[in-house]
């Protein structure tokens, strides 16, 4: 309930975008169908709408990204908003200034949306729940635990493909548990109504409980590959091989990497998708990223699409009273 | 200061009192109960009718940030929280900065309390040298020249096996108690909440149950080997519980806490990270809940600490993990007891024995009793007036509790240390 509250504004609109969890299905459908009109957006000589003219927006990165940030500017700037990008290391931080002071000083640049990444699960609620009320949060990454635009492009990209959710079965297969891009692509999966989401990984990477979040997991990917309609692989952290979480990069290959092979598993059309960047060779094989049902590509044009829909929905909202006139 | 304390209910676990019992004070002692002694005339007369009587509490964990984060809070600050929440002794750890592992830090503390008066302040001394697991402090002068009543290495983990068998002997060849902290730091790592269905849902480096079972079963190995006294501080899982169950049945010399907070809150009220409920060890499942409090039931689970933690309000404000873990918890302690005996837990009697005689009974100290002849420490209470936490009227510097907000039921009128009188409320 309160998860609601801090998301949206006393008329039920979408105020923040920190997580999926807790969004009713009609405003990730609202968000999906209206990205659908900015996909065009791109294409068009004048790669601009104006829906956006006098807004800024910080894209406030505490973690370094370039894919991220840049989709994000891109969709900013086709609505015409004005975009200051700012990134902090996180030992700035920690040595001075807090991440509070930080944030008021942005305040009183008069910004109208912050997007913001860091390496602290729960760092965007933290922000959202001490910023000015009239500064919209989008989640850009916050730790492992959400990163809702991701997965928004993910659905959409799926949705591109197989129009029908409800009849879907789809594998996500991985490193779950440091991801975030996972926990957010399951909340929306679920939201949308697919009745079959799959997590496979060694248990290593599988977090504990995950069953509680509405996901069966499968530890033997063959198994779990079987007929489904949409492959997801995750990226796997190199840094994991140092914590004892796994023996060797070619190991996790050789057991739980994407191969022909075990895509021959799933439905003939089913379609392989990946957040990146791509370890090629680690979880996935070349020829498989590049192959004919990869829609790893489009993942990363439908993001500024996906991203352009979300600031418009949140920046677009009709002034409530309690915010004045911002 | 001559004291009558008249026509309150007297709960005395210890002697086995729970009646209408008057008390009478002298010289700092209870003098007499029921009947003045031959040529008794108080000073002071303390109508304690509808009020419920108890010893002190005696709290075996509190901070108090002085010396060291005296920005947090002091020794005069929070001895003032404690009178105000009944508590009477506040046993403390040795991670002050400076470490107390010196007598010299012990005395500081012991002189400040002393300073401020307002409840009385023991000390633990360091286990080992700067609690960094590598050499063994002085610990029979801890104790005689620096007053400290046991030892302990607070939060930091004794990772060499050999180093931590050795203080366990070596405490035990002076009858020192030891105080443990049970967590296996490779388990917890990185932890900040309880793994599991939380920590999964919000992406939360989880602290897995076995980084304190996994500890307290070696600990216990390493106790019946050395044949120490111990006392396991705030555990938090139903399996630490039954582990010692065990142990007590085979006549280990142990003893353990919790802190109030693990009675009532869980992984839960984390919510959408809520930094308040940021508290080491985590809070855990409703099952941990329920297997603490049928722990305090059946005696397995001698007392409840505070676990008090008090934190300036910069400790909270940050993403849930980078916030500093601990609640202050010194006056909400009573009520929380008391709300035991209310939920069925345990008998009023029993519960404030978890309080008072109990904690005192580790800690080897006088107190906790009021038997002729024992220290004048008392706490007076309303046992049906009602008041609601909140930021502004809380004693204690450190205002990060979850409890804000929450309906206590039961609160202190009076508390007296010694026989004089270092709280009353406002009436």
């Amino acid at each position: 309930m309160k998860r609601q509250d801090i998301q949206c504004d006393s008329q039920g609109q979408l105020r923040h975008f920190l997580t999926i969890e807790g969004h009713k299905r009609e405003t990730l459908t609202q968000i999906l169908d209206t990205a659908e009109n900015f996909v065009t957006v791109g294409n068009q000589p004048v790669k601009k709408v104006p829906l956006l003219r006098g807004k800024t927006i910080v894209n406030l990165f505490f973690e370094s990204s370039t894919r991220t940030r840049t989709t994000f500017e891109l969709a900013a700037k086709r609505l015409s908003a004005d975009v200051l990008n700012v990134n902090i290391s996180t030992s700035s931080t920690s040595k001075g200034e807090s991440l509070l002071d930080m944030l008021h000083n942005l305040e009183a640049m008069h910004c109208d949306m912050f997007v913001v990444r860091h390496e602290q699960s729960g760092a965007a609620h933290f922000i959202a729940q001490h910023v000015v009320p009239h500064i919209s949060i989008i989640n850009a990454g916050d730790g492992r635990h959400a990163h809702p635009t991701q997965a928004m492009l993910d659905v959409f990209t799926i949705r591109k493909h197989k129009p029908d959710f409800t009849a879907l079965r789809v594998a996500i297969v991985g490193d779950l548990m440091h991801s975030r891009v996972a926990r957010s692509q399951i909340h929306a999966l679920n939201t949308l109504g697919v009745p079959e989401i799959r997590a496979i990984g060694p248990c290593t990477l599988i977090p504990p409980y995950l069953e509680q979040m509405g996901v069966h997991v499968y530890h033997d990917v063959r198994e779990g590959l079987k007929d489904v309609d949409v492959v997801i692989m995750l990226r796997l952290q190199r840094e994991r091989m140092d914590g004892a979480l796994l023996p060797s990069e070619l190991e996790y290959f050789q057991t739980y990497g994407l191969t022909q092979e075990k895509l021959a598993l799933a439905k003939p059309d089913a379609i392989v998708m990946h957040p990146g960047p791509i370890n090629r060779g680690v979880e996935i094989e070349s020829s498989v990223a590049d192959g004919p049902q990869s829609v790893i590509l489009e993942q990363v044009s439908n993001g500024i699409a996906v991203r352009m829909a979300v600031m418009s929905v949140v920046l677009g909202r009709k002034p409530s009273g309690e915010e004045g006139e911002a | 200061m001559r004291i009558h304390i008249k026509g309150g209910r007297l709960i005395d676990p210890a002697n086995q009192i729970d009646g209408r019992h008057d008390l009478y004070l002298a010289d700092g002692q209870v003098a007499a109960i029921d009947t003045a002694p031959d040529g008794f005339s108080a000073d002071q007369v303390i109508d304690a009718t509808d009020r419920i009587v108890i010893p002190g509490l005696v709290d075996l964990n509190a901070r108090l940030r002085e010396p060291g984060q005296e920005h947090k809070s002091t020794i005069a600050s929070e001895t003032r929280a404690a009178a105000a929440g009944g508590i009477t002794t506040l046993c403390v750890q040795p991670d002050t900065d400076p470490i107390i592992d010196t007598p010299a830090v012990a005395e500081l503390i012991h002189h400040r309390a002393r300073q401020a008066g307002y409840a009385r302040v023991v000390t633990l001394g360091a286990l080992t040298v700067q609690l960094q697991g590598e050499h063994l402090s002085e610990m029979e002068e801890l104790m005689r020249e620096g007053g400290c009543i046991a030892v302990s290495n607070a939060l930091q983990p004794l990772n060499n096996t050999l180093v931590y068998r050795r203080a366990l002997e070596y405490a035990a060849n002076f009858n020192l108690t030891v105080f443990i902290y049970a967590n296996d730091p490779w388990l917890s790592n990185t932890g900040c909440a309880h793994e599991g269905a939380i920590s999964t849902r919000l992406g939360l480096p989880g602290i897995p149950e076995s980084a304190e079972t996994v500890a307290v079963a070696r600990d216990l190995m390493l106790i019946e080997q050395t044949g120490v006294r111990a006392h396991f501080m705030h555990l938090s899982c139903t399996q630490s519980i039954q582990k010692i169950a065990r142990a007590r049945h085979d006549n280990l010399p142990v003893s353990t806490d919790v802190a109030a907070h693990q009675l009532y809150l869980t992984e839960m009220d984390i919510g959408d990270f809520n930094s308040a409920c940021h508290v080491i060890p985590p809070l855990r499942t409703r099952r941990d809940l329920d297997g603490l409090r049928a722990g305090l039931g059946k005696g397995t689970i001698n007392a409840i600490s505070s676990a008090h933690q008090p934190h300036d309000p910069d400790a909270k404000l940050a993403p849930f993990c980078e916030t500093e873990p601990g609640i202050s918890a010194l006056e909400t302690l009573l009520p929380l007891t008391l709300r035991l005996a209310e939920e069925n837990v345990m008998s009023l009697s029993d519960a404030i024995a978890r309080i008072t005689h109990e904690p005192a009974t580790i800690l080897g100290i006088d107190g906790g009793r009021l038997g002729v002849g024992d220290r004048a420490d008392v706490c007076i209470f309303d046992p049906d007036e009602r008041w609601t936490v909140d930021y502004n009227t809380l004693a204690s510097a450190g205002k990060n509790t979850p409890f804000l907000g929450w309906e206590m039921q039961g609160r202190v009128n009076q508390t007296l240390l010694a026989g004089e009188s270092v709280y009353q409320v406002n009436l």
